[in-house]
């Protein structure tokens, strides 16, 4: 990697090195929107790391936090460290039966099965409790302050960044980017399509996971329908589609703006929350589909070009 | 409960599934939009009927028969300023797909949203019908016998049609192979776009059916779109006699599974099979499109 | 290398029989047309090969070894490469990255700069007339089957498909594509199947011909053998080409 490529990944790091102090400056309810920031920007970055480039459209973003969530609250108070493992290992596991299942067929039958999963765990989760364990809802109480989880979080959201920047420069990011394009050219050229899915989507659903497994300790009541909301899939996938789910900088743009006015909505017209959103979600589908990022992408390859054969005129 | 009890059962939701299969491979068959609102289309239509029993006294029936233009209207303009704009703009099938698929996730959530602003989210649930009569040695709510027999009669005549007449062919061709359809002088746009509104009604009707038994609310379409899904992945993407197969085969495992394991596992028992379905036989267990 | 074996080779749609038991040898070295009329079975055979599709029934052989189940990529790093009857050059990566992918993912393997090289220097080979960072949707016909043609050849194959690489071509570049492709032939040692429906090319680089009619092999020999064939002629009637 040259110098100049090199750029990009310190001013990720320098944006995690001036963002990581907020909560010594900013009060509590400054710090709860952070962290509900830094929350979706790590999902929305992690969902398009495999669904942006793949074009997979995964929509089980709430199956995933809800297993990091109700992981931390059946083993959180025996131990934390215990309960992350946890929750990242049964992440990594639905994920390769998903994979395993689907990521050899067309997009269709990927999309289908992760539209239903939220919805199957949450019935064998309740079962379970119902059935196995025999208690309904759980109460975690454990000692981890605002500022901890915002820290985690906005590791998390730098991490995954940093390594989709890092594919970028590399062989697999090249390799993703034909599958997402051609994925019978892929094929044809040697790139073994079904694996290189299958180890993203792992990846990518693992930090989901473990995203629902850090903010777990901020509630003190959890039960399979609050871990398991069917709005963090739906806003994932919004705020990655807004933002550019194509470009490791791009969920971030999406993330910002609409996590402040659902914010802003579940507050002042909760009744409304789902039509408001459900209408921002066909508004970016039909306008921006492509996402913030791309339009800017394009916008400035546009006046680059412009002025890079103004100045081929000039000199003929 | 007897077997004549599981039976009638298994019949009543297999034939609901069966109804609802067609509907969903007509909008994604033929019109080629994987519609995840599907249920909440059924949703709207079992409010439609709640409302239809509660304040002006029509039994089911009479929603359906005057609900079915509404929703074939509803379901034409959808699919006319929703889907077909994103249809034409499509640089290819994949992209078209899942733009499609997009869209439909949007409208869930505004469909949903807009049930909960005008009717609340606590359950609702009417009467009609309610008393048990028996058959066959069996017992089984008269709601439930008459929304069998009507959703069988509904699938019927919808296959038939969709077997034996010239329209019915040309979906079918469409379904097949959406190419090559144009060569024989179909017009994809306009035979798509009544396929959605149809498979639009198609599932209000089994709306209208299962509201005189279920509880009623706004979030109770997803797990129903999700077993159309399932039901006509079964049954071969775009095959209609499949899926009245697969319908009845997932009305008879889920009955099953709610007598002899446990009544609270019966999406996993969904998903046991879609996913035996998707490794052994992902193009359905009678194969796409029929010829 | 003692090159592929097919044998009693099908492919069926649904009702439909595309390829019917077919029996073929493809000799190592030998540059192979393979012609029919439209909806012969040319191309799913090809696509057989390559491993884009898999036979309903038959066997195939590499050097010996069964890959009638190998897909995609693992026939790539067997050694085979194909380019595609309609141009599928992604737009999302540049000329010269679209060949270095091949590279990277070929039988060697590479990194990202030794591919891009490598990239490069196919691409100088296949004479790509355009800057090497053009997007692919703003070249000429001819400079994206040149793409095509230099990734395939990224991969390191033994064997190389054509399917119907020449078609569309004005007369120069069919002149220069016809070159081109007796060059590889010679100076990369590669074997190589052309399936074409331009006749002209047929003659001038086949060594050997098989004619394929409603998924059967009806004729095989020396490509003036094969087009001077009554069989081959009715085969083909109305085909302008012949």
């Amino acid at each position: 990697m040259t110098r100049r490529d090199a750029v990009p990944g310190l001013v990720i790091l320098a944006v995690f090195a001036i963002l990581a102090p907020a909560p010594l400056v900013v009060d509590d309810y400054v710090l709860s929107v952070l962290i509900n920031i830094a929350t979706y920007t790590a999902l929305a970055t992690a969902w398009a790391f495999f669904s942006g480039v793949t074009r997979y459209v995964s929509l089980a973003a709430s199956a995933f936090f809800g297993v990091g969530t109700y992981s931390v609250a059946v083993l959180g108070e025996q131990s934390y460290l215990l309960a992350l493992a946890v929750a990242a290992a049964i992440g990594a596991v639905l994920s390769l039966v998903v994979g395993l299942a689907t990521l050899r067929l067309k997009g269709m039958y990927f999309v289908i099965f992760t539209f239903g999963l939220s919805g199957l765990i949450h019935e064998v989760v309740n079962w379970w409790e119902f059935n196995i364990t025999e208690t309904m809802g759980r109460y975690v109480f454990l000692d981890i302050g605002g500022d901890v989880i915002y820290l985690q979080l906005l590791t998390a959201a730098t991490a995954i960044t940093l390594l989709w920047w890092k594919r970028d420069h590399g062989r697999m990011g090249f390799a993703l980017g034909t599958i997402g394009s051609d994925e019978t050219v892929a094929r044809q050229i040697g790139i073994d399509t079904t694996r290189i899915k299958l180890a993203t989507f792992v990846a990518s659903s693992v930090i989901m996971t473990l995203v629902g497994a850090i903010l777990a300790p901020r509630w003190s009541y959890i039960d399979p329908t609050i871990a398991f909301n069917p709005n963090i899939s739906f806003l994932t996938v919004v705020m990655a589609l807004l933002g550019g789910a194509r470009r490791y900088w791009g969920p971030v743009m999406g993330v910002v703006p609409l996590a402040v006015l659902s914010d802003y909505l579940s507050v002042t017209v909760p009744d409304y929350f789902s039509i408001a959103l459900g209408a921002c979600f066909l508004a970016v589908v039909f306008f921006i589909p492509e996402g913030i990022a791309i339009r800017l992408e394009t916008a400035y390859m546009r006046s680059r070009q412009r002025v890079r054969t103004s100045l081929e005129r000039r000199r003929a | 409960m007897n077997t004549i009890d599981l039976a009638l059962t298994a019949l009543t939701l297999g034939g609901f599934y069966a109804l609802i299969s067609i509907g969903l491979n007509l909008q994604y068959g033929v019109a080629r939009i994987l519609n995840l609102a599907y249920g909440e289309l059924m949703m709207l239509a079992a409010f439609g009927t709640f409302w239809g029993f509660a304040l002006l006294d029509f039994s089911p029936f009479v929603t359906l028969a005057v609900g079915a233009p509404i929703a074939f209207g509803f379901n034409y303009l959808l699919f006319r300023y929703l889907f077909r704009p994103l249809v034409r703009r499509a640089p290819n099938q994949g992209a078209l797909e899942i733009n499609a698929i997009l869209s439909t996730f949007g409208l869930l959530f505004v469909l949903q949203g807009i049930a909960l602003v005008l009717w609340g989210g606590s359950d609702r649930a009417y009467s009609y019908l309610a008393e048990p009569v028996e058959i066959l040695g069996g017992v089984i709510g008269q709601n439930r016998l008459v929304a069998l027999i009507a959703a069988l009669l509904i699938a019927g005549v919808a296959f038939a049609f969709l077997e034996f007449t010239k329209i019915g062919r040309a979906l079918r061709a469409i379904s097949s192979n959406a190419g090559a359809a144009p060569l024989a002088g179909i017009d994809v746009e306009r035979y798509s776009a009544y396929a959605f509104a149809v498979g639009g009604v198609l599932a209000g009707a089994a709306g209208a059916l299962i509201s005189s038994f279920i509880n009623i609310h706004p979030a109770v379409g997803g797990e129903y779109t999700m077993k159309a899904l399932i039901v006509i992945t079964m049954g071969g993407i775009g095959n209609v006699a499949g899926g009245l197969a697969a319908g009845l085969a997932l009305g008879l495992a889920e009955t099953l599974c709610a007598r002899f394991i446990d009544p609270g596992l019966v999406t996993a028992v969904n998903f046991g099979l879609f996913i035996a379905v998707l490794i052994a036989r992902p193009q359905g267990l009678f194969g796409r499109a029929a010829r | 290398m003692t090159g592929m074996h097919l044998e009693s080779v099908t492919r069926r749609f649904g009702g439909l029989i595309a390829v019917n038991a077919v029996d073929l040898d493809l000799y190592e070295g030998e540059l192979l047309g393979l012609i029919g009329p439209n909806g012969s079975g040319k191309s799913t055979l090809l696509n057989m090969i390559s491993g884009r599709l898999m036979p309903s029934s038959g066997r195939m052989a590499l050097n010996g070894e069964d890959i009638t189940r190998e897909k995609a990529p693992a026939r790539s790093r067997a050694g085979i490469a194909a380019t595609f009857q309609m141009v599928h050059v992604p737009d999302v990566l540049t000329a010269e990255d679209n060949v270095a992918v091949a590279a990277m993912y070929g039988r060697k393997k590479l990194n990202v700069e030794p591919a891009r090289r490598v990239a490069r220097e196919l691409l100088r080979r296949v004479h790509f007339s355009a800057p090497l960072d053009a997007p692919p949707g703003a070249l000429t016909y001819f400079d994206q089957k040149r793409i095509e043609l230099a990734r395939a050849l990224a991969t390191e194959p033994d064997i190389l498909l054509l399917d119907e690489w020449l078609a569309g071509l004005t007369p120069t570049e069919l002149n220069e594509g016809i070159k081109l492709i007796r060059s590889l032939h010679r100076d990369e040692k590669l074997t190589i199947v052309l399936v074409e429906h331009v006749m002209a090319a047929i003659r001038e680089l086949c060594d050997r011909v098989v004619v394929l009619s409603a998924g059967e092999i009806v004729a095989e020999g020396s490509a003036d053998d094969c087009l001077s064939n009554p069989k081959v002629i009715t085969v083909y009637l109305g085909d302008e080409d012949v």
